[in-house]
């Protein structure tokens, strides 16, 4: 199915989880936080939060800034 | 009364030592970054929340390795937001990335000419963000009316400008930044336009509660110099304010007693 991820179209298997996701970008473990369709999606729920077809993810972390 | 260790400052009810600030955007790599914090003194730093790169960030280095949340307060801002919806997200998302840290930088910018901030929006922002728990330090004009505004709104810190964001043009209006510091019960921090020491310590000397910077130590030609310039400019101003100024006076007072002259 295709999702939209960072403002970029993406395809992934159905039934992806939000943690297959990170697993396969190799975020696992690392500092972020991730969206979808503008709602927060806690780190707890990565697990069982299943893809939806058409649903837009922002995934982000901390960068320099002032 | 007289000793430095003493006077804290207080947002949000933590304490920290340093009344400087500053952000961690522009340094030429992750090294000078971390130097430059270190020389700078500073206990909270500013970092942004943007877009993770998709598919090229295996085994890059993380600004939050180099600035560790358990040593740092780790103030995430709103910048680059145009409107308060945009602004709330970011937030939201800063939250998250921090394990329930609700302590945030909320600006809401107006035109990318200025940098100035969009005060309706930065209200609306700042009101929903406050009823969602969210510790707000606002950007804000060098407005008194405003600031007092922000302030009954609940905002844990008001943060005037000394002059736009990057311009390094220091305090231009001094006596509005004394108006809001005299007016307010929240700690005051200046928030962008310093250009270079003596403009920190202006800053201090008015009385406000701190100043945050980026620029004018991140954009000098050593900013780790900078940086050490920027932490005694502000314990300097600091002490200064402290210790009470004389009045300014028109016209000559002699140092030296004029009595016992032999001449």
């Amino acid at each position: 199915m295709e999702i939209i991820l960072n403002g970029e179209p993406a395809s992934v298997p159905d039934g992806t989880t939000v943690a297959d996701l990170i697993e396969r970008l190799a975020l696992s473990g690392k500092r972020i936080a991730l969206e979808i369709n503008e709602d927060i999606v806690p780190r707890s729920q990565y697990g069982e939060r299943r893809l939806q077809p058409g649903d837009r993810l922002e995934i982000v972390h901390a960068i320099g800034g002032g | 009364m007289n000793d430095t260790r003493d006077d804290l400052l207080t947002i949000a009810g933590k304490t920290y030592r340093s009344r400087l600030l500053v952000g961690t955007g522009k340094y030429k790599d992750f090294e000078e970054t971390r130097q430059a914090i270190e020389a700078s003194g500073a206990e909270i730093v500013t970092v942004a929340i943007r877009r993770t790169n998709i598919g090229q960030n295996a085994g890059e280095p993380n600004l939050l390795d180099v600035l560790p949340p358990d040593r740092y307060t780790i103030l995430p801002n709103t910048a680059g937001c145009y409107t308060a919806k945009d602004a709330v997200r970011t937030c939201r998302l800063a939250r998250e990335l921090l394990d329930g840290h609700d302590l945030v930088k909320l600006e809401v910018l107006g035109d990318d000419k200025t940098l100035y901030p969009d005060l309706p929006a930065t209200l609306e922002a700042a009101e929903q963000l406050v009823k969602e728990g969210f510790k707000v330090m606002v950007y804000t004009s060098d407005d008194p009316i405003m600031a007092k505004r922000f302030e009954e709104l609940g905002c844990v810190a008001v943060m005037p400008l000394a002059a736009p964001i990057g311009s390094g043009l220091g305090i231009q209006n001094r006596y509005n930044i004394l108006t809001i510091v005299e007016n307010a019960k929240v700690p005051i921090l200046v928030d962008a336009g310093v250009g270079t020491a003596s403009d920190a310590a202006i800053a201090m000397e008015l009385g406000c509660d701190g100043v945050l910077m980026n620029t004018a130590i991140a954009g000098a030609k050593n900013p780790v110099l900078m940086a050490s310039a920027m932490r005694k400019a502000v314990e300097a101003g600091r002490e200064a304010f402290r210790a009470g100024r004389i009045p300014r006076k028109r016209y000559a007072s002699a140092s030296s007693p004029l009595d016992g002259t032999f001449f």
